[in-house]
């Protein structure tokens, strides 16, 4: 019987992963660390393009495959950043891989921030914990097109000054004048920690008035944050549809394939992961 | 379309000689239970069944089965599960779950591991006459025109046979002298009959049409909370269910070669760990909640999207649940009706100590 299987499919393979190489990997914070990566084939690399908002799926051969929101900003081409907690399989995996290991790569999915029609808005972006991850990337990327929004402000909370990620970044954009950077954490047991103390929330009292209509808020950070945070933002009169949030399911194709990330009937992973305030109470079980 | 018409025991011999070089998969009895198997017997096929236990899906995309061979130079594309097959003996509904199954893997985003195995597969449809269990007629998938190579209709001593691409007209050429190229009139008037009883045999009905709304309009009701209280949670109804598409992905690593595969797994949204996420956060731990993801997705989303349910009307959800939770009991529970069902009877107490499930 001559039955073969055909080694190559009538279309490309989007599950394929493409191997990208670990250029540098540090602890951010205990269990958090900061990936750079580059996808070997270098024109692949250069043409890699994504939004700020956006993730992809990262293999380690034979172990497995988990999304990750991708933290550097577009307007850098060439090197994907990363931050990335130690949770299970995949993450122990990618922790104990050596600088100039390769791993698998391949996206970038979902829909992202919409960049577009935030041009010539404020933008408010608020993050806790985290949820910092998705949110570095589109702060980045509007200090990188600082002429192409109105004010910028960036809340961050972190529960203790050593659990802040990128640190030492944030506290050198709070010295900058073209952005407004802000930042606490819950309980300050260093003694040296020269910002602001409280929950996130707390650090909206610092906030200019602003144009309600002409501003875009951006969100993450772990589930319990979201409803105080947006309480907030209603109380500026910020619309709903302004109101931006990224969500985390569970993913296992990131291509609307497998189900995983379904929500009512829509998918988190290509419908998503950032949906307006207005999606969230449309939809059920959202948040 | 063309018709034409086949001797019934010129069936087994046409199906060995176009088999010289595919698998043929078919309707066989195994312990009792009727599944699609790889035929090696071909007088074991049995052509009278009313359903397989496993829906045809699973000779398409097997239940477990590799995506990627990982070497160590990296991954490689393994297509192996879409070796030539011929799938006989597959009736309208379970086609038409094809043809749903086609909608979610091969628009937007195409998946190759089905897209592979459903180019290399051959439909053979069969007819067939519906039991207590069957409503394909409510979800009209009773009929099918589309979505096969050829299709059998039985009438008494012989088949006519409908040709429905090229690929099923070069299998006939391959033994053209098998077959009458025209019907006789006594043919027709046999298929006419025969079609008007069928259609009036079904005796399960559910009208879907209300059903989107109901859904959301009922998503509150009580009857949810008891059938989650009921639920055992073990996914069996999207395992016989031939419109349940999801699956889960698993990676394996072979120490003893320094080589490893990656593979895809059929998943049920109904189990617990489908939705959790890291640190313990499970945004379905409720089974209420993972019910009614199961059924807006067949009874809302789809018919939002595609204008028809997600559901073919086998029955086999019907058959499976072993506590009666089914399209039949779900949609008379949404449209109010009494329902005289296992999970309705369960006396409180008895189900509370499950509750946190
Ligand atoms: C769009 C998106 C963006 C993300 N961005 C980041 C990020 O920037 N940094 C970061 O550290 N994490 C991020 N995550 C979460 C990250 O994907 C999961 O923590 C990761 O899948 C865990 O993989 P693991 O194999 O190490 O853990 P596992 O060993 O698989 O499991 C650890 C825990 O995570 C759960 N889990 C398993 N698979 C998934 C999955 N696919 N998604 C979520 N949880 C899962 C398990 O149920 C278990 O509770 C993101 C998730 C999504 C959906
Ligand atoms: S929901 Fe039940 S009756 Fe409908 S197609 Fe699925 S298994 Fe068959
Ligand atoms: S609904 Fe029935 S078949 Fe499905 S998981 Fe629950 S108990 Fe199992
Ligand atoms: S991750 Fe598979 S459907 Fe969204």
């Amino acid at each position: 019987m001559i039955n073969q299987a055909s080694k190559t499919a009538a279309i490309e393979n989007p599950f394929l992963p493409e191997p990208a190489r670990i250029v540098r990997s540090y602890h951010l914070i205990e269990g958090v660390k900061f990936f750079q990566i580059r996808i070997v084939d270098i024109e692949k690399a250069l043409s890699f393009r994504y939004l700020p908002g956006q993730f992809v799926m990262l293999s380690i051969l034979g172990i497995g495959e988990a999304p990750f929101s991708i933290s550097s900003t577009p307007s850098r081409p060439g090197m994907l950043e990363f931050c990335i907690r130690d949770v299970g399989r995949v993450t122990n995996a990618l922790f104990a891989l050596k600088e100039n290991s390769i791993i698998g790569i391949r996206g970038p999915y979902g829909n992202g921030f919409p960049v577009e029609t935030m041009q010539n808005k404020n933008l408010i972006i608020i993050s806790g914990g985290l949820g910092v991850a998705p949110l570095r990337s589109v702060l980045l990327y509007s200090l990188d097109n600082r002429d192409l929004f109105k004010d910028v402000t960036f809340l961050y909370g972190a529960k203790r000054p050593y659990e802040m990620i990128f640190r030492d970044e944030f506290l050198r954009l709070s010295k900058r004048d073209d952005v407004e950077c802000l930042l606490t954490v819950d309980h300050d047991d260093t003694g040296t920690w020269t910002e602001k103390t409280g929950v996130v929330t707390s650090l909206f009292k610092y906030l200019a008035e602003i144009e309600p209509g002409e501003t875009y808020a951006m969100v993450c950070g772990p589930p319990v944050m979201y409803k105080y945070v947006i309480d907030e933002l209603l109380k500026f009169k910020i619309p709903k549809h302004q109101i931006l949030m990224t969500l985390e399911r569970r993913m296992k194709c990131g291509i609307g394939k497998c189900g995983h990330c379904a929500i009512d009937y829509i998918y988190t992973c290509i419908d998503g992961p950032v949906f307006s305030y207005w999606d969230v109470i449309h939809m059920r079980e959202l948040i | 379309m063309k018709v034409i018409k086949l001797e019934k025991k010129k069936l087994i011999p046409f199906l060995q000689f176009i088999s010289q070089e595919r698998e043929l998969w078919a309707p066989v009895k195994k312990n009792d239970r009727i599944i699609y198997d790889l035929i090696e017997d071909f007088t074991c096929i049995d052509m009278n069944t009313t359903r397989t236990l496993l829906p045809p899906k699973k000779v398409i995309i097997p239940q477990q089965f590799n995506m990627f061979r990982v070497t160590g130079l990296g991954y490689e594309s393994d297509y192996s599960h879409a070796v030539k097959k011929i799938l006989f003996g597959i009736h309208p509904c379970d086609i038409h779950g094809l043809l749903i199954l086609d909608k979610l893997f091969m628009q937007d985003h195409p998946d190759p591991y089905y897209i592979e195995a459903r180019r290399n597969t051959l439909i053979l449809g069969l007819s067939c006459w519906p039991d207590e269990h069957c409503f394909a007629r409510s979800t009209n998938t009773h009929i099918i025109r589309e979505g096969f190579d050829l299709f059998f209709t039985d009438l008494e001593h012989s088949y006519l046979v409908w040709v429905g691409s090229s690929a099923g007209d070069d299998l006939i050429k391959l033994k053209p002298e098998f077959f009458e190229q025209k019907p006789t009139d006594q043919d027709i008037q046999d298929f006419t009959y025969m079609q008007i009883e069928r259609d009036t045999s079904y005796k399960t009905k559910i009208n879907f049409i209300s059903m989107p709304d109901l859904m959301e309009l009922k998503y509150n009701e009580t009857f949810w909370e008891k059938m989650g209280r009921a639920c055992l949670g073990c996914g069996s109804c999207s395992m016989v269910c031939p419109t349940c598409n999801c699956y889960n992905v698993i990676d394996r690593h072979l120490i003893s070669e320094e080589t490893g595969e990656r593979r895809r797994y059929w998943d049920s949204c109904t189990l617990c760990e489908y939705s959790e996420v890291a640190e313990g956060v499970n945004f379905r731990k409720n089974c209420a909640d993972r019910l009614r993801l199961w059924y807006t997705h067949k009874m809302q989303a789809f018919i939002s999207k595609y204008g028809k349910a997600s559901c073919v009307g086998c029955g086999r959800c019907l058959l499976t649940c072993p506590v009666d939770i089914n399209v039949l009991t779900v949609s008379k529970s949404l449209q109010g009706k009494d329902v005289y069902a296992y999970w309705n009877r369960l006396p409180r107490e008895a189900s509370d100590d499950k509750s946190s499930k």
